[in-house]
C-alpha cells in the first residue's frame, strides 16, 4: 500500500471529500437561485417597457385609426434596435410589422409569453423573445415583442460563474482533506507504533497526547488510562503468584511433614488418626487460602461477579454487627451501631458483606484488649457508624485497640502482611486486602485512621442514587434501638 | 435418616467411588454415573431421593442436565457440585434448578448433611407444618412461641430462626455453613466461629435448665437436634 493509496482510504480524507461535495451541491443551488430571480426581474423590466409601448400605440389608433397606426409601427421598425411589431386583422392576416413567422395560437391568447421568431428581412437563426398580445377595437390584434438577448448573456454570465466556483471549490476541498487527512495519519500512525511496541511486551509505553486535547487526545488518554489498569492487573497478577507460591508453599510443607512423620515414626491406630485430622485441617487452612486469594484476585480484576444489585449498607452493617455480637459480647466489647439510612450503593451484597464482616472480625481481633490505650478507662467500643457523604456512603469501624503506626497503614492493605503483635493470632492476614478490593471493585477506597486510641478504618463506596431527603425520624428510632 | 436412593453425577471415577463408599457407610444406597447423558437417563427413569450432579460433565453438562430434568417435570432434588465457587456461580446454578450448591473441595460431612438435608424436603408442595415438635420442645411459627414443658422460653429474632431450621432438620446433622447460608443468607466464611458462639446461646436457652439436652455438637461436622441427645 503506498502513501497516497493510504491518504485516500483515510476516513479524515472521505470526510472532507465528502464535504466538499456538499459544499458544490450548496453553492450551484444559491448560483441557480439568484440566476432564476434575476431572469425573472428582466423578464419584468421588458414586460413593462413592452405595456408602456403598447399604450402608445393603442393611443395612436384612438385618435388617429387604422392608417396612422399603421404609418406609426413602419416608422418604428425601421428604427435601430427595434422591438417586434405585428399588426393583424380579425383573422390573423398581417397589416404591418417585422415580424414573419410566428405560431398562430400566440396570437388568440392575449398577455405576455416567450416565443421563438424570426426577423422578416434576412430570416436567420431562430431567436428568443417575450411578446406580448394586445386585443384593439374592431377585433384587431397588436404583437409587441422584445429580444431576450439580455436574458441569454445573464444565463451564459451565471453558468461561468458557477463552472469557476466548482472548479475552485474543488481544489480548495482536495487541498484540505489531503491536509487533514495527512496530518490526521501522521498521528494515528504515531500511535499504532507506539501500540505495537507495547505489544511487543514494553508495558510502560504510552500513546504520544499531543497536548491540543482534540478527539485523538481524548481517544489516546483513554486508552493510556486502560494501559495503566492493565499495568496494575498484571503486576497484582504477579504479586498474586509470588505471594502464593510463597504463602502456600509454607503450608503445605507443614502438610507433607505431618503425613511424612506419620508414615516414617508409624505408631498405633491412634497417633495416625491424629495425623490424619491434622493433615485434613491443614488442608482446609489451605483452602480458605486460596479461596480468599482467588476473590482478591478476581475482585481487583472486577471480575464477573453477576449483575449488580441494590445493596442497602446500613442494613448489611446492621446484619453484620448482629451476626457479631456475641463475640464480642464474649470479649467483652460493646459492638455499637450508628447508621443514618437509606444508604444504598450498587454492587454485590455477598461481597460488600464480607468486606464489612472482615472489618468487624479484625477490629474484634485485635481492637478489643484495649491494650495500647494510653486512657485506661476508655471503654473498649467497637463502633460501626454508616452514614451518607455527598455521593458516596461512608462506613467507618472504629475501635479503640492498640491502632497500626501511620507508616504501616498503606502496608496492611496488601496481601499477607500481618503486622508484629499479630501473627501469633488465627488469621491469613487477607481480610484487609480483601475488604479493599472489594471497595475498589465497586469504586471505592479503604482508608486507615488513627481513632486516638486506636484504629478507624472508612470503607468508602459510590451512593447508587442522587443524594436524598435528610433522615426521616424512623432511622432515629432504628439508631436507639442499635446502639446497645 | 437412612437409606436413602442416591445419584452420583460425576467424570471423575475416583471421585464417585469414593463418595458411593462414604454413602453407602453412611447407610444409603448410591448409584454412580460418570458422564452427562448416561446420568440424565438414570435421574429420569429411578425414583432417587437425590441427585448429586457436578457442574462440568462430558456429553451434557450439569446445568443443562438440571434444565432439562425440570423441563421433564422431574423434581429430584439435585444439589450441583462444582470446582467453580464464584458469587455468581452460585446463583447460575440455583437459577438453572439446582436445589443446593456446594464448591470443590468439600468435606464428606458437610456433602452428607447437606444431601440428607434435600432429600427430606421430597413431598414438594406439602403444606409446611405450623408447629414443630422436638421430644418436649415446641415451635409455633405463627405465634413465634417457643416452649419446652409449657415453660415459655424467651428468644431473639435471629435465635429464633436458628432453632427453626435446626428443628426443620430434626435428628440430622446440620453444618455451620448451612445455618449462615439457612439463616443469615450469607455464603462466606466468617473466619471466627461466630456460629458456635450463637449456637451456645441458643443452647443456653433450651437446654440449660433441663435435665436432657436437646442439641448437640457433632465433632467435625456441625450440631443436631433430636430426642434424647447427649
Amino acid at each position: 500500500m503506498t502513501a497516497l493509496g493510504k491518504l485516500f482510504r483515510a476516513t479524515a480524507f472521505r470526510l472532507a471529500l465528502a464535504i466538499l461535495l456538499l459544499s458544490a451541491v450548496g453553492a450551484g443551488i444559491v448560483l441557480t437561485v439568484i440566476a432564476w430571480e434575476v431572469v425573472s426581474v428582466v423578464d419584468r423590466e421588458i414586460s413593462q417597457t413592452i405595456d408602456a409601448e403598447a399604450k402608445g400605440l393603442m393611443d395612436a389608433f384612438n385618435t388617429g385609426g387604422l392608417d396612422t397606426l399603421r404609418a406609426l409601427i413602419e416608422a418604428r421598425k425601421r428604427e435601430p434596435n427595434a422591438s417586434l411589431y405585428l399588426l393583424t386583422n380579425p383573422i390573423g392576416e398581417p397589416l404591418a410589422g417585422n415580424v414573419q413567422q410566428i405560431p398562430a395560437e400566440v396570437l388568440s391568447h392575449p398577455g405576455f409569453l416567450p416565443i421563438e421568431y424570426r426577423a422578416n428581412e434576412r430570416g436567420g437563426r431562430s431567436r428568443q423573445a417575450l411578446v406580448g398580445v394586445y386585443v384593439l377595437p374592431y377585433g384587431l390584434r397588436l404583437l409587441i415583442g422584445h429580444d431576450l438577448g439580455d436574458r441569454g448573456r445573464i444565463g451564459a454570465v451565471m453558468t461561468r460563474a458557477l463552472a469557476l466556483s466548482l472548479i475552485f471549490f474543488a481544489v480548495l476541498g482536495a487541498l484540505g482533506a489531503l491536509f487533514v487527512a495527512r496530518r490526521v495519519l501522521q498521528r494515528i500512525d504515531d500511535i499504532n507504533t507506539s501500540a505495537h511496541g507495547i505489544m511487543a511486551g514494553d508495558l510502560t509505553r504510552r500513546l504520544p497526547v499531543s497536548g491540543s486535547g482534540d478527539e485523538l487526545d481524548r481517544l489516546a488518554e483513554g486508552l493510556n488510562e486502560m494501559l495503566g489498569r492493565i499495568a496494575e492487573l498484571m503486576e497484582g497478577l504477579r504479586e498474586v503468584s509470588d505471594n502464593i507460591a510463597h504463602d502456600l508453599r509454607t503450608p503445605l510443607t507443614r502438610l507433607r511433614n505431618h503425613a511424612e512423620a506419620a508414615l516414617a515414626f508409624g505408631g498405633d491406630a491412634a497417633s495416625y488418626r491424629l495425623a490424619l485430622e491434622k493433615t485434613i485441617e491443614e488442608s482446609d487452612a489451605l483452602i480458605k487460602i486460596f479461596n480468599a486469594l482467588l476473590l482478591i484476585a478476581r475482585a481487583e480484576a472486577g471480575g464477573d461477579v453477576g449483575p449488580p444489585q441494590l445493596v442497602d449498607v446500613g442494613e448489611a452493617a446492621r446484619s453484620v454487627a448482629e451476626l457479631y455480637e456475641p463475640i464480642a459480647e464474649e470479649e467483652g466489647v460493646a459492638l455499637i451501631v450508628r447508621v443514618q439510612g437509606p444508604l444504598t450503593v450498587r454492587g454485590n451484597r455477598e461481597l460488600i458483606g464480607q468486606a464489612i464482616a472482615n472489618l468487624v472480625d479484625n477490629s474484634l481481633k485485635y481492637g478489643a484488649s484495649n491494650r495500647g490505650s494510653a486512657d485506661a478507662e476508655a471503654k473498649p467500643d467497637v463502633v460501626i457508624a454508616a452514614e451518607r457523604i455527598g455521593g458516596s456512603i461512608v462506613l467507618t469501624i472504629a475501635d479503640r485497640g492498640p491502632g497500626i503506626a501511620p507508616a504501616d497503614r498503606a502496608r496492611v492493605l496488601d496481601r499477607f502482611v500481618r503486622l508484629e503483635g499479630s501473627r501469633s493470632r488465627p488469621g491469613s492476614g487477607l481480610g484487609l486486602s480483601l475488604a479493599a478490593a472489594v471497595a475498589r471493585m465497586h469504586g471505592g477506597s479503604v482508608e486507615l485512621e488513627d481513632n486516638e486510641p486506636g484504629l478507624r478504618v472508612r470503607l468508602t463506596l459510590p451512593a447508587a442514587d442522587p443524594p436524598a431527603l435528610p433522615a426521616a425520624p424512623a432511622d432515629l428510632v432504628m439508631n436507639d434501638r442499635n446502639a446497645r | 435418616m437412612s437409606d436413602m436412593r442416591i445419584l452420583i453425577i460425576e467424570d471423575d471415577r475416583d471421585t464417585a467411588a469414593y463418595l458411593a463408599k462414604a454413602f453407602r457407610e453412611a447407610g444409603h444406597v448410591a448409584d454412580q454415573a460418570n458422564d452427562g447423558l448416561t446420568g440424565y437417563d438414570l435421574a429420569l427413569e429411578g425414583a432417587y431421593d437425590v441427585a448429586i450432579v457436578d457442574r462440568m460433565l462430558p456429553k451434557m453438562d450439569g446445568l443443562t442436565l438440571v434444565g432439562s430434568l425440570r423441563s421433564q417435570n422431574n423434581e429430584t432434588p439435585v444439589l450441583i457440585l462444582s470446582a467453580l465457587g464464584q458469587v455468581d456461580d452460585r446463583v447460575k446454578g440455583l437459577r438453572a434448578g439446582g436445589d443446593d450448591y456446594l464448591s470443590k473441595p468439600y468435606a464428606f460431612s458437610e456433602l452428607l448433611a447437606r444431601v440428607e438435608a434435600l432429600a427430606r424436603r421430597r413431598p414438594k408442595g406439602a403444606p409446611e407444618e405450623t408447629v414443630l415438635r422436638v421430644a418436649d420442645l415446641t415451635l409455633d411459627r405463627l405465634s413465634h412461641k417457643v416452649t419446652r414443658r409449657a415453660e415459655e422460653i424467651v428468644l431473639q429474632p435471629r435465635e429464633f430462626r436458628l432453632l427453626e431450621y435446626l428443628m426443620q432438620n430434626a435428628g440430622k446433622v446440620v453444618t455451620r455453613t448451612m445455618l449462615l447460608e439457612h439463616v443469615w443468607d450469607y455464603h462466606f466464611d466468617p473466619q471466627t466461629n461466630v456460629i458456635d458462639v450463637h449456637v451456645s446461646r441458643l443452647r443456653a436457652k433450651i437446654d440449660r435448665d433441663f435435665d436432657a439436652p436437646l442439641l448437640s455438637t457433632v465433632r467435625g461436622a456441625g450440631y443436631m437436634i433430636r430426642d434424647g441427645a447427649r
